[in-house]
């Protein structure tokens, strides 16, 4: 490095920036960022292959451990796509039900955001403040379905819990407090000059790039996009309510904390509205044991933005192909061209603007290809080298193995 | 003899010096805390993560350059230590003076900087490199406005001894007065020099891990830690000492506690400070100084002489 002023930083895939691992390789001139290689994959679990090993609903509740964040939105959206294919009618309220947990699901996401993008910019007050807020939406989730994170309400043909009268007034109180808090945070985004200097004009991405890289959620939206599943095509309850579709032409990281902060506002109003429209009614319909032979494409408007789950069924108990797409895959490929000449301290705020979730994304095979230092083998050519190789270095199993053979022989 | 070695080593010498140093770095953490509504740290969590740092092993990269890697800390904490004789703190005598020591101490003050550049730079790790660079980029910004501002101060004294300068003002009480836009200026740039929020660059966690420190581990990171703690109450006297030295007329028990509280007032507002706002990046930082806190400065300078002309 001292020779040359260009060299590469490598942020991940364990740095204090990055809540789960995944790699950036940066390359610098001084301050300046010439160009930024990602690399997913850390984080693979072979969740899709797991899918479809295990039966419809040990499968849905495999999937909604996704994304420790919308995991909501993961079992919703697989679910989804299974009632497509078995035409399976939701009940009213079930359906309301879940779009008041999607939505609580939102606020305690977007909250977290918020307090993560203060944390990236050196503003640590702005993280307690909002985590501390989030706890208020994360004790309403945890009295409704018992649980923080993995709520475990949705089942096939309905939900699992209800929402009481009790829940309700609960909620709507809790929906006041975060309203009033979240006003100040409006405020704070729009008045505190520093926050302002170190937002606006950083990752910029032009609506040109949005739609040519398919950006989605809310990083899209801030770019100018006007899309949005909830409105687009209509799941759960959201066709029975009134709510705003948020965009902002800002175009950069600001804008995209500008749409975070309003679409809290938005959720407040949906729930709202949920709370009120209820109607009186069963929580499940009766799902049969094996859903017959089709597929079905789910789509559902996550925090992050869209995600999308393929399901095919083969008509036996077991889903014979399960693929998922989270919205941070659709995202990432846009960070790119947000870091392109800027500067290594807007790194991590950018990175951060997308809300990324690698684990949530990081269920894709790539067959990468052969560099000059590298080769594809395949496994009968992987077998001869590596006898080759023992032999070598004076290890050889020829003798071994054919005592195995004579003993099988015998056997 | 002893009298001297008392003074050096424990009061108002060093272990004053640490003691203060561990006391208010609790009260900066505690007050960033309760600002933040978290609960914060026990009163004795500075000192334990001392003692916890100084039990474990010193780990020196094989691609460091060991005693420079070791020898850095060392040198800014005694230069640190150092700055601290020549502040008059409440009886209107510092320890040693001479004409011209206000120099000196800023001089010394700017060693830990450079310390931990060279600390930084020879540990030979990416994020240390950047972070030493960063360092030195951000001297270049703060020390300029910094230097005007409190020389300015002198200039309206009519001395370059801080004894001097204190007492000054001491008896002239309402000439600190004319002094509040340099002071505002110095407080601004000693967050620069303290490396804190906003001016944290240099250690930006989330973009290079601790900068200079990244490598640092064991005593040498304590010792660190320490130079940080000493350089926040130092820095803080050397304000107290130029811009509202009120203490130094009464009497000494009074005089130190009043020199006490406004060394907790300094501490105090610089942990409101870096609360309310965000980090900067390096070139806006720059931008910043240079744009406002060097004109700032000027005008004071200015203001001063013009005044100094008019009251003589």
């Amino acid at each position: 490095m001292p020779n040359s002023r260009k060299f590469k930083i490598p942020i991940g895939p364990q740095h204090p920036a990055l809540k789960e691992p995944e790699g950036f390789s940066i390359a610098l001139l001084g301050e300046k960022i010439l160009g930024l290689d990602i690399r997913l994959g850390y984080n693979h679990r072979g969740v899709e292959k797991a899918c479809e090993e295990r039966s419809y609903i040990q499968a849905m509740y495999l999937v909604e451990r996704v994304c420790g964040i919308c995991s909501h939105a993961h079992s919703t959206c697989f679910i989804q796509a299974v009632e497509e294919i078995g035409a399976i009618q939701v009940p009213k309220r079930a359906q309301y039900i879940r779009t008041i947990i999607a939505e609580l699901e939102r606020i305690h996401s977007h909250l977290l955001w918020l307090g993560v993008a203060g944390h990236e910019i050196g503003f640590d007050t702005l993280l307690m403040y909002t985590w501390r807020d989030r706890e208020v939406v994360m004790d309403l989730l945890a009295l409704i379905s018992g649980n923080r994170v993995n709520y475990g309400m949705n089942t096939f043909g309905g939900v699992r819990r209800d929402i009481t009268p009790g829940h309700v007034a609960e909620i709507l109180k809790g929906m006041d407090i975060l309203e009033e808090r979240t006003k100040y945070y409006v405020e704070v985004a729009t008045q505190e000059s520093t926050i302002i200097k170190r937002l606006s004009g950083v990752g910029v991405l032009t609506l040109k790039d949005a739609l040519a890289l398919d950006a989605v959620g809310p990083t899209s939206r801030a770019s100018g996009v006007d899309r949005d599943v909830r409105r687009d095509d209509p799941y759960a309850a959201y066709s029975e309510v009134k709510f705003d579709v948020i965009t902002d032409d800002h175009c950069d990281v600001y804008g995209r904390v500008i749409v975070r902060v309003k679409e809290l506002m938005e959720a407040y109003k949906i729930v709202r509205q949920c709370c009120q429209q209820m109607p009186e009614g069963p929580l499940t319909v009766k799902v049969p044991r094996k859903i017959p032979a089709g597929e079905a494409i789910s789509r559902y408007e996550a925090p992050r933005g869209e995600d999308v789950h393929y399901v095919k069924s083969n008509g036996g108990e077991k889903p014979e192909r399960v693929k998922i797409r989270a919205p941070t895959l659709a995202n990432v490929q846009a960070v790119k061209c947000m870091l392109k000449d800027g500067q290594l301290a807007d790194m991590p705020i950018v990175v951060a603007a997308i809300d990324p979730c690698f684990s949530c994304t990081d269920r894709l095979i790539s067959i990468a290809e052969p560099r000059k230092d590298k080769r594809v083998m395949r496994w009968d050519e992987l077998r001869d080298h590596g006898i080759a190789w023992h032999r070598a270095r004076g290890i050889d199993m020829d003798g071994l193995n054919l005592k195995f053979r004579k003993m099988l022989e015998r056997v | 003899m002893v009298a001297a070695l008392f003074a050096i080593l424990i009061f108002p010498g060093l272990l004053f010096l640490l003691t203060s140093g561990l006391v208010f770095e609790f009260i900066d953490r505690k007050t960033y805390a309760r600002l933040q509504n978290r609960v914060g740290p026990p009163w004795f969590q500075p000192l334990a993560d001392i003692i916890k740092l100084l039990a474990k092993a010193d780990v020196i990269p094989s691609a460091a350059n060991p005693k420079m890697f070791g020898l850095a800390p060392l040198f800014a904490f005694t230069a640190a230590a150092t700055a601290f004789f020549y502040i008059p703190l409440w009886k209107g005598q510092s320890l040693f003076a001479f004409e011209g020591d206000i120099i000196m101490v800023l001089y010394l003050l700017t060693i830990p900087t450079l310390a931990f550049f060279i600390g930084g730079w020879y540990s030979t790790s990416l994020f240390a490199r950047l972070g030493s660079v960063r360092a030195v980029t951000q001297l270049f910004a703060y020390e300029v406005p910094l230097f005007m501002s409190i020389l300015a101060a002198a200039l309206l004294a009519d001395s370059w001894s801080l004894e001097k300068i204190a007492l000054f003002y001491a008896h002239h009480p309402l000439y600190c007065l004319f002094n509040v836009v340099g002071f505002m200026v110095a407080m601004v740039a000693m967050l620069g020099k303290l490396e804190k929020v906003p001016f944290d660059i240099p250690e930006a966690e989330t973009e290079i891990v601790a900068g200079a420190f990244t490598e640092y581990s064991g005593r040498l990171l304590a010792l660190l830690r320490l130079t940080v703690d000493t350089e926040m109450v130092v820095c803080a006297a050397l304000l107290v000492a130029v811009f509202f030295p009120f203490g130094l007329t009464l009497p000494p028990v009074l005089g130190f506690i009043v020199f006490l509280a406004e060394l907790l007032i300094e501490v105090l507002a610089l942990s409101l400070l870096r609360t309310v706002v965000a980090r900067l990046r390096i070139d806006q930082m720059v931008e910043f100084c240079w744009k406002w806190l060097v004109p700032m400065s000027l005008f004071q300078l200015v203001l001063n002489l013009v005044l100094k002309g008019m009251l003589t």
